[in-house]
């Protein structure tokens, strides 16, 4: 019960490309750009290594959000790797919906190295919907099932 | 049919092939059949009551021995030989295709180049039954949606018989054996057995050629089918494949164009 009645603080896992989003973050660090602290940060090789079951592991996790972000089109480190990722996330997203899965708190961006100030954007924008959607209670009663269900029954 | 099994002997005859695939008469409906020898052939059957797909037995050369062999075959078996073939999971020479074309006659198919052909004049045609299931759940809300599948994967005893009868899932080591890390927990649970099919589903993108033979094999009657077929269905626009469709130039998710268009990276 105490749990409810504090302020909801949204919780975001962003999976982010070494080569473009992790430096950009890292710019608006450096810039001192003030931007929300709901978001940890996990760095992956290319957007390409970021698997989806990743995502759904996060949601399961406690997540109420994700980021995914990495290089722009044409700018990837590894020359493919990002279009190769943009095919998989319109596949899956299509895959979510159709699943009943909330696509409205998976944010998919393209951030590079010198954009410091949209990654800020970003994630306070993704902070401010989630915050709005509020926790994701529905897939994570689901995740905890065998723990809080069963002993009930 | 008796044209087929005339067929079949006279392959048996002339010692072109040492094993013919197809299906008998079971005891509900039919099952998969492995004839060895022109006497055994006259039990061969293939009709609309064929449900499982036999080109799951393609991969499998424990089965199937060194010398070449023949399927007796329906067209959904056939859309898989030939998603098979763009994978490189059989050479030529190695099979030979029979099968019945709609108006009863008898069809022999050697090659990749000639069920594609083949295939080009019969396209995969959705029953009613699944478009009205899939338009349903297509017009449910998200919240909706969710606990329909929920429901549905609830009901899942992880069997695997989804991916015993696909004839795609030909892994050796599948990502639900893989311990380290364990993407998905082996028993079963609400939440594992969605992230199954999701993976199964994914695993499936732009190769599943909608047999339905995992639905079929479903012994708890998840439409699980729908998955890769909505999702296909979603894609068309964009990858200009349609479901069923094979492309021979590579599976929609290992290859791309710069110029893929979506709306939701920003």
């Amino acid at each position: 019960m105490t749990e409810e009645m504090k302020e909801f603080e949204p919780r975001i896992v962003a999976f982010v490309c070494n080569w473009c989003t992790y430096a950009g973050a890292d710019l608006t660090g450096t810039s001192r750009i003030k931007y929300a602290t709901n978001v940890e940060i996990v760095r992956f090789p290319c957007t390409g290594r970021i698997d989806f079951m990743l995502l759904l592991k996060a949601f399961a996790g406690g997540a109420d959000g994700v980021i995914v972000s990495g290089c722009h089109p044409n700018d990837c480190h590894y020359t493919s790797g990002n279009f190769h990722a943009r095919r998989r996330w319109m596949v899956f997203r299509k895959l979510l919906d159709f699943m009943g899965i909330d696509i409205r708190r998976i944010r998919f961006a393209w951030v590079s190295a010198a954009e410091g100030a949209k990654w800020a954007d970003v994630v306070t924008e993704t902070v401010g919907t989630i915050r709005e959607l509020g926790a994701y209670k529905e897939y994570k009663k689901v995740a905890d099932y065998l723990e809080q269900e069963v002993p009930n029954e | 049919m008796n044209e087929l099994i005339a067929k079949v002997k006279s392959m048996f005859a002339d010692d072109v092939v040492k094993l013919v695939v197809g299906f008998e008469k079971g005891n509900r409906g039919a099952r998969p059949f492995f004839c060895k020898s022109a006497e055994e052939a006259d039990k061969l059957i293939l009709d609309e009551h064929c449900p499982n797909n036999v080109a799951v037995y393609l991969t499998k050369k424990e089965l199937l021995g060194d010398g070449k062999v023949a399927f007796v075959v329906n067209t959904a078996a056939l859309r898989s030989a030939l998603e098979l073939s763009v994978e490189n999971q059989w050479k030529e020479g190695r099979f030979v295709f029979l099968t019945l074309n709609p108006g009863g006659e008898a069809v022999q198919l050697e090659n990749a180049e000639a069920i594609a052909a083949y295939l080009q004049e019969h396209p995969l045609a959705v029953n009613d039954e699944d478009r009205q299931l899939l338009d349903s759940i297509r017009s449910m809300t998200p919240a909706e949606r969710w606990k329909y599948w929920t429901y549905e994967m609830s009901k899942c005893i992880k069997c695997y018989a989804c991916r015993a009868a696909c004839p795609l899932c030909y892994c050796t080591k599948c990502i639900v054996e893989e311990n380290r890390p364990q993407w998905i927990q082996p028993w079963s649970a609400p939440l594992s057995n969605i992230e199954w099919q999701i993976n199964r589903a994914m695993h499936q993108a732009g190769r599943c050629t909608g047999c339905g033979a995992c639905k079929e094999a479903c012994p708890v009657g998840i439409p699980i089918h729908l998955l890769t077929l909505s999702m296909m269905e979603d894609a068309m626009d964009v990858f200009g494949q349609k479901p069923g469709e094979v492309n021979a130039n590579g599976n929609m998710l290992s290859t791309f164009r710069v110029e893929d268009k979506e709306d939701f990276i920003r």
